[in-house]
Parts: C-alpha cells; structure tokens; sequence
C-alpha cells in the first residue's frame, strides 16, 4: 500500500506497533526486574555470611557457630550420583527414540510417557521411591535421594538427547551409512560427534535441575546434622538444609540458609552459563 | 523404449524389472538397464522422475526407512544385491555414494577419509597415511588441504568440502561410485573440477550420475537414461540421446519443451 495514499491508516498502524513493542518492553522489564530482586536478595542477604567456616564446618545446632560443609559434600555426592544413574539411561534411550525407533510405535508412547515424567511433580517421584527404597530397606538413605535424583535426570536427558539427535541432518547418516558403515558405528561416531554440545547442555541443564531439587530428598536421603559420606545413611543437602534452616526461628540458622541459597543459585548459574557456552554456535566444530 | 545391441563393455550392474514402493506409490515402475565398468552412465529426467530414487535403490539405501521397498533384481557381478542375505555394510563399501550437498563428518580432514578405511581394513599408520594422500589426490584436493590435514572438514569451501566426500568414497576402494547431483550446490570452477574428476575415476570405477544439467550429462558421461514419471523413457549412447534420440518424450525434454 502507498503510505502517501492513507497517512491516517499508517499513522493506526504505527500506533498499534509501538504499542505492542512497549508491551513487550514491559513484560521483559517486570520479568528481568524479579530475577535481579531475587539476585540481589540474595547476595544482600547472604554474600556477608561467606566464610571459609561455610566450607569446613558442619551445620551447628542453634545458637553456635558453624558452617555448611555437610549439606555442600551430601549435594555434591547425591547429584553426581544421581546424574551418573540417569544420563547413561536417558541417553541410551534418548538414542533409541531418535535413531532406531524414529518411526516406531514404541517411541510414540515412550516420548507421551517422558513428557509426563518431564513434568511430574518431584515430590510425587521422592515419594515413589520413599515406597520402593526407603520403606523396604527401614532407613533413610543418600542412595535413594540419588535414585530419585536420578529419575528426574532420565526424562530430561532423553528429551534433550532425542532433540538433538532429531537436529543431525539424515544426510549426514545417509553419508556415513553410504561408506559402509554400520549402524551403531554411524550414531557414535558421526551422529553423536555432531549432536554432541546439545547432549552435553541438556545433561548440565538435569545436573542444574536437581541440585536444586528438595522435595524428592526430603522422604529418601532426609538430612543430616553431622558429617556423613555414609551412603546407607541420611545425608545432608543442601536444599534440604536451606528448607530447615529458613523455617527455623534462629537466626544464625537463618543467615545460613541464605549462605546455602546464594552457593547454590551462583552454582547452578555457572553451569547454565557453561551449557549455554557450550550450545554456542560458535563452539560448534 | 530402446536398448542398443552389441555392448563392447562388460556389465557390472543389470538392473532387471525394477519396481520401488514408497508405501502404497510406486515410485519406480519396471526398470532395466545395465551399468557399464569404466563407464559413466548418466541419469536425466525432470524432477521426479525417479533418478535419484533408482540411485538410492542400487546401494540399498532406501532401507534407512521404513515403508520402501523394491521388487525385481539388481546384479552386481551376477549376485542380486535386493536379496535379503545382502549384507548392507559390505555392499555399501562395493557401491559408494556421493550426495548434492557436501556432507563432511564433523572431524578432521584427514579423519574424514581415514574413518572409512579404518573401519574394513587395518593399516600401519605410514599406509594409511598414504591411502588418505592418494584419496586426497585422486580428489584434486591435495594440494589445496595438505598443510591442514587436522583442520575440520567443516572448515573448507563448499567445493572443497564436496572433493572430501568424493575423497572419502574413494578411499574405501567402491567398485561403483554413484553421483547424486554432485554438483548442483557448486559454482561453476569447482563444477569443472568435479567433472575432470570424474572423467579421470571411470579409467577405475564403474560410475553412475544423476544430473539436472543436461550440458554436464553431455560432458561426463558415455551412456544416458532418460526418465520420466517413474519410467526408463530410453537409454542409449550419450550422443545419440542428444542428437537422435528415438522417443519424442527424450528429444522434447532435451530441448526444454517441458521438465
């Protein structure tokens, strides 16, 4: 349309644009604005209480000194556990659905199934294995926090794993293929080569996911006061802990929990940082 | 449909009764026709028309998918590859392809041609070192790669990229070597390169080329096939296909009365 023709009718449109785009505007602004609240909150609240007694000393009963060590080590071991459980799981199923069942049935209602998985409350997945773990074995246990971990490692890891395995070009296949290449030689060596800084983000996006995760420890791994690398014992984390610590009235228990709050959060920002370092395009050979 | 009596070349593949499926559509309709050794044969036809399909049927690459199947014989030396005792690796490593768009794996140069031969054969390293020279150079790429061997396959120009892949092919030693479109994602120097190459591989191989361009059939090849909705239309000498051809349907699609 010739705007000369109908200033009136441009000018509408106009509006209506810069309307919109300051609504858009908006909405980022009010999005970004709660995140650097909770950012500065939290270092606000809990940069002062940095020490290195966080670091080596354990979690204290009320009214003493003490530190974090404990719940910092028992979520260390819980999450690496738990990420060592599931991503071999999510990936070999992740690689099934994408490369030798693409077209079946079968991977139609594993990917229906995962979905649901994806999106389970965490707390119903401590419960179930609360049922299954904790209630036959008699006693809390860090092996089942990182069962239960684990499973929310698996949903993840196989959606992200099928994605990226979904974004390799067939012709790539086709080509590997077309040497005489067998096909499990073709997914590891070409396939997954290819995929592989989106399979690495989605593993580091599960590992972000469940060191924050307190539901699913609170019926399997529950907690722990003390030092403990016992796996068949309660173990401390530090979800768990920050859960305890912000409830209670102390106030030294307190500024802990906002010490725990802001080593976690600043942990889980690293990681994302480097998944999204690593699905950079640029870092992609 | 015409076949010229009389070969002076030995077949290597017979393609006999030919019918593709792609679920319920039949793709290709009864085809026949030979490959010759040392010989290029080309495939021309509008879009469509089942080239690349036939293409795809003689390495059994249709079987990636599922709802494709072929019906009738393809013999490669006298054995029908469309058995199902076909072992597909081993055939794939007989009958190399060579895609329209350069397809490099995401590895080194050098790995890009040593992947393949690795895998069927185990070689000294000085060996395979030279299997990946010669490759290189049969390829008309080793001059322009040598000094970055351990750079990535991606890195290089979409021609150069396009000599890796026929590199890569002919490193595992094929028999046949099959073209789909190579050249159609080229411009025109790296276009001529590519067809000098394959002017020097028929002294080896056996090799079959589908092709959009008439004038680079005319070029590359010895024998053409014309196709047309699924049919072989006719298949002759290179030159009689393009100065006197028999069926109406070849002279009209040459002379770009339709396609």
């Amino acid at each position: 349309m010739d705007v000369a023709k109908n200033p009136a009718a441009y000018a509408k449109r106009k509006r209506a644009s810069s309307i919109a785009m300051g609504l858009c505007i908006a909405a980022a602004g009010i999005g970004l604005g709660w995140l650097i609240l909770i950012l500065g909150t939290l270092l606000w609240e809990g940069f002062g209480g940095l020490s290195v007694a966080v670091f080596t000393e354990n979690t204290p009963p009320p009214g003493s000194q003490g530190g974090l060590a404990n719940a910092i080590v028992g979520s260390l071991v819980m999450t690496v556990l738990g990420t060592l459980f599931g991503t071999p799981l999510g990936i070999l199923a992740g690689t099934y659905m994408a490369e030798y069942g693409r077209y079946g049935k079968l991977s139609m209602v594993i990917r229906f199934i995962n979905d649901i998985l994806l999106s389970a409350p965490s707390i119903v997945i401590g419960l179930f294995v609360y049922e299954i773990m904790v209630a036959r074995m008699g006693h809390f246990s860090a092996w089942a926090g990182a069962v239960a971990l684990a499973i929310i490692v698996v949903p993840v890891v196989v959606r992200t794993t099928e994605d990226m395995l979904n974004l390799v070009p067939n012709q790539l296949r086709e080509a590997a293929s077309a040497l005489g290449l067998p096909r499990s030689v073709v997914i590891r060596k070409i396939a997954y080569r290819a995929a592989k800084a989106g399979m690495v983000t989605g593993v580091l996006l599960a590992v972000a996911r469940i060191s924050g995760e307190t539901a699913p420890l609170l019926f399997t791994a529950l907690n722990n006061q003390f030092w403990s690398t016992d796996l068949n014992a309660p173990m401390a984390s530090l979800p768990a802990v920050i859960f305890q610590f912000a409830l209670s009235p102390y106030k030294d228990w307190q500024a802990l929990a906002w010490v725990g709050a802001l080593i976690i959060t600043f942990a889980v920002l690293a990681l994302s940082i480097t998944a999204r370092t690593l699905a950079s395009p640029r870092n992609q050979k | 449909m015409t076949i010229v009596t009389e070969k002076p070349h030995a077949e290597k593949v017979s393609v006999k009764n030919l019918k593709f499926f792609y679920g319920d559509s039949l793709a290709l309709k009864g085809i026949n026709l030979p490959l010759y050794e040392n010989i290029v044969t080309a495939f021309i036809g509008p879009s469509g028309c089942g080239k690349s399909t036939l293409l795809r049927v003689l390495n059994r690459m249709y079987d990636l998918y599922p709802k494709q199947r072929a019906e009738g014989e393809i013999l490669l030396d006298g054995e029908n590859v469309l058995s199902p005792k076909q072992d597909l690796n081993l055939l794939r490593a007989k009958i190399g392809m060579v895609f329209q768009k350069p397809t490099p794996f995401p590895m080194s140069i050098y790995d890009n041609i040593a992947f393949g031969v690795r895998l069927y054969e185990s070689l000294s390293k000085s060996e395979l070192n030279d299997r990946v020279e010669s490759a290189l150079r049969r390829a008309a790429l080793w001059e322009e790669v040598k000094d970055k061997l351990h750079a990535s396959g991606l890195s290089l120009s979409g021609g150069q990229q396009q000599r890796l892949c026929i590199a890569r092919t002919v490193a595992v030693k094929p028999e046949v070597i099959l073209l789909d479109e190579p050249c159609s994602a080229l411009d025109p120097i790296s276009t001529a390169k590519i067809e000098e190459l394959i002017d020097e591989l028929k002294r080896d191989y056996t090799i079959a080329i589908v092709t959009h361009s008439m004038q680079q059939a005319a070029r590359v090849s010895q024998y053409t096939a014309f196709m047309y909705l699924g049919d072989l239309i006719e298949f002759d000498d290179t030159s009689k296909i393009f100065t006197a051809p028999h069926d109406k349907r070849t002279q009209d699609y040459i002379t770009g009365r339709f396609g």
